[in-house]
């Protein structure tokens, strides 16, 4: 096997697009909403495909905002659903999202007449092929889907530095945020905003379901770590960049042992966050077993 | 009776105007919305009837194995959703990928036949029920929720389920349609899928109806549950065990994104309904039932449109119409009741504040309270309402026959709305009284705790009170303030 400059991409890409995700992730998984980017990243397709039924073309930027729109729709539907109806939040969720997949899915047949726009393509990503999309910068060519991914981290970076001490405070207690002048309300929707736009961002990338796993694994991985919310952000940064890289690595190097040529380098992200996780995990039952006998 | 009112009047309401609509149109008519919106043609009420009628023998299959996922998927949600683990199921049917891929390739690398339905299914429950089996251990050994735990599993569960179909690809052709797991191939289901469909579907209602008490146990009171010496952990595993059976049965028809729609969508539509879970238990399966056999009949008659995606915007509906009409939680019904609630709120402070005017009025003590005019002024300085909400209670008290001769500056109460005042001034005392005596509330602090409290005093509540305080029932008619009246520090509540 060897080492391309491809590789290096699509490990670049990959690392973005984890880091990128784990920064509103840590704050979705200390609000108690972990399954709020599962909800968002499918319910967005009804967003792409009207954009695409309204514009006629694949233009990223109309996607773009159609989906983010639906994204943020999806936290409101479901905050209406579980305060006004009174139904369970999870509840809630679940029916929110797959009544829009599932309209979604109905649009997208009716557009797939015209384009190659198929659920798939937007579950799955297609990371190894990254590359071959390129773009000028002064630096020289580069994927553009690294470059999207990297401005959605600096974005995430600058607003999660900037507001800090408000995240917090709406993370740990909403009610005191509101109380010292913080709209709780708004922070939320905020944070919605923000996994919206990484998840759509990072479609093209590396599919929704591995957005998922990078919006959670690798923050619940840093939490079991430390109780400091900045030590948190900082480790699940590490640990999202170092399962893009070991992921790309373990779909090169392992299918081979078995007798097969590579396997799916986004499902091998994923699974590393997940491998990663539970060493962590295992290491603690271990660690506390031992102490206490 | 007036229960059944709310369920007649929406149903009512659709018929009427939906038979002017159809009626006419005799198949052609309707044609034109349905080609603008999804570009399709509507068949006619003939292709229409012979689906609904389930004419075909390809339909017919389709039509029932989603009819009896739907009864069954509905009817173990329901405990899901009291039992708040509505999103456990959508964990679950992410995890059986991995188990499908995996028992592709081994049954391949084995020689033998890799697409057999019964090994994939085996695979799919064998990985499900890790999947929440870790769940469950994350959950009970470590400081993670629910939510991340589930999060967790599904995402990388399927993540490696796409690792695994990545490499059935490459094992040869005969991999395609391992995909139709994630999507769900409604419109291919065929006789050996119906008939595994339809046997675990029997076999998940049984179990479920004859555990029916024991799981509605759990669902509303699992310490209580515990300390009965129910076993709880097995029952949580039974019930995960049945989610699982429909799951699985269930991927290939509609696929392992929206199952978790069949298993939601009609327990929280059935909640709006009923308070009582046998009820509920009942309408998630028929409203379960009814989306899978509409959902399917749509898509057998107009080719094209996704089956499982029909299936669950029918329910998503139902689902909107009952949120807002549900006889029992619907947001209608609420509405009304909150509104009644605050409207007699209102009255019933605007009464008790005239009384006690009429009652601070008087020359001495002893004198008895009577009914006459107060000025609307001092009302307003009584308790802390504008007065736009004055003048409203007051025009609303006169349309109930409450008030006479009001003018804009004075308002006397009618003969039953003076009683009324007396009656409810009376309960506001007596439960003052009762927080004084046996809470040791402070008197000047009383009057606000009572002011909540007063409204909803029940006629038994009031005769026990009376019969605690005992110096009440000497001094029958009402008892004195404990606390003086009108003073301006209270914001005047």
């Amino acid at each position: 096997m060897t080492w391309m400059p491809m590789d290096t991409w699509i490990v670049v890409t990959g690392a973005l697009c984890a880091a990128a995700c784990a920064l509103p992730g840590c704050f979705l998984v200390l609000r108690k909403m972990s399954m709020m980017g599962d909800a968002i990243s499918h319910a967005v397709l009804p967003g792409l495909a009207i954009a695409f039924l309204a514009t006629g073309s694949r233009a990223s930027a109309t996607m773009f905002i159609g989906a983010a729109v639906v994204g943020l729709l999806t936290a409101v539907f479901t905050q209406w659903v579980s305060r006004f109806g009174n139904v369970d939040r999870g509840a809630a969720m679940g029916i929110v999202f797959t009544t829009l997949f599932a309209l979604g899915l109905l649009l997208i047949v009716r557009a797939a007449d015209k384009v190659d726009l198929d659920a798939g393509c937007v579950l799955y990503g297609n990371i190894e092929w990254t590359p071959l999309d390129t773009v000028e910068t002064p630096w020289g060519m580069a994927p553009r889907a690294a470059l999207v991914l990297g401005g959605v981290l600096a974005v995430n970076t600058a607003l999660i530095l900037l507001l800090f001490k408000e995240f917090r405070i709406a993370a740990f207690d909403p009610e005191l945020a509101t109380a010292s002048g913080i709209h709780a309300g708004f922070m939320h929707y905020l944070l919605m905003m923000m996994v919206a736009v990484t998840t759509v961002a990072s479609f093209e990338a590396v599919g929704s379901i591995i957005v998922i796993a990078m919006l959670v694994v690798p923050a619940t991985t840093a939490w079991l770590l430390t109780d400091r919310l900045g030590v948190m952000l900082g480790l699940s940064v590490v640990f999202g960049t170092l399962s893009a890289f070991l992921g790309h690595v373990a779909a090169i190097l392992v299918p081979p042992w078995f007798g097969f040529t590579s396997a799916n380098t986004s499902g091998m992200m994923a699974t590393v966050a997940g491998l990663m996780f539970a060493g962590v995990w295992g290491g603690q039952l271990l660690g506390r077993g031992r102490r206490r006998s | 009776m007036r229960r059944w009112v709310w369920v007649a009047l929406p149903l009512l309401w659709m018929a009427a105007s939906a038979g002017p609509v159809h009626a006419p149109s005799g198949g052609e008519g309707t044609g034109v919305s349905l080609k603008e919106v999804f570009g399709v043609e509507w068949p006619g009420w003939r292709a229409f009837g012979e689906v609904v009628m389930l004419k075909k023998h390809n339909t017919r299959v389709v039509v029932l194995s989603t009819c009896w996922l739907g009864v069954s998927a509905g009817l173990v949600g329901s405990f899901l959703l009291l039992r708040k683990r509505s999103l456990m199921s959508d964990t679950l049917s992410h995890a059986c990928l991995p188990g499908i891929g995996l028992a592709f390739l081994l049954a391949t690398a084995a020689g033998m036949e890799g697409k057999s339905l019964p090994l994939l299914l085996l695979g799919a429950t064998v990985s499900g029920t890790l999947g929440v089996g870790w769940v469950m251990a994350i959950r009970n050994t470590s400081r993670i929720k629910d939510d991340a735990a589930m999060g967790i599993v599904l995402s990388v569960f399927f993540g490696l389920g796409v690792v695994m179909l990545s490499l059935a690809q490459q094992v040869g052709g005969s991999a395609a349609g391992l995909e139709s797991f994630i999507y769900g191939k409604t419109a291919s289901i065929v006789d050996q899928d119906y008939a595994i469909l339809k046997w675990v579907a029997v076999s998940v209602m049984g179990v479920a109806l004859l555990l029916q008490k024991e799981f509605t146990l759990i669902c509303f009171d699992e310490a209580f549950a515990r300390s009965q010496g129910w076993p709880v952990h097995a029952l949580d595993l039974m019930l995960l065990l049945l989610v699982t059976g429909v799951t699985v049965a269930g991927l290939q028809a509609v696929g392992l994104i929206l199952i978790i729609a069949y298993m939601i969508i009609p327990a929280a539509s059935a909640r709006f309904w009923t308070h009582r879970s046998r009820v509920m238990l009942v309408l998630a399966a028929v409203i379960g039932g009814i989306s899978g056999w509409l959902g399917a009949s749509v898509s057998a008659l107009i080719p094209g449109l996704p089956a499982g995606a029909l299936i669950v915007l029918v329910s998503g509906t139902v689902f909107l119409f009952s949120m807002v009409f549900g006889s029992a939680r619907g947001v209608l019904k609420q509405s009304l009741a909150h509104r009644r609630l605050r409207r007699k709120v209102g009255r019933q402070h605007l009464l008790r504040a005239v009384y006690e005017l009429r009652e601070e009025g008087r020359a001495s003590r002893r004198d008895p309270v009577v009914n006459g005019p107060v000025a609307v002024e001092a009302l307003l300085a009584k308790r802390s309402w504008t007065r736009t909400k004055l003048m409203r209670l007051i025009r609303r008290a006169r349309r109930e026959d409450l008030t006479e001769k009001v003018t804009p500056e004075r308002l006397q109460l009618s003969e039953s709305g003076f009683g009324e005042a007396a009656r409810h001034t009376r309960n506001h005392r007596l439960w003052e009284l009762y927080l004084i005596r046996f809470a040791d509330v402070a008197p000047r602090h009383v009057d606000r705790d009572a002011d909540r409290v007063e409204h909803v005093l029940g006629s038994d509540l009031v005769r026990k009170l009376e019969e605690e305080l005992d110096e009440v029932r000497r001094e029958r008619p009402l008892p004195e303030s404990p606390h003086a009246l009108g003073d301006p520090e209270r914001g005047g509540a």
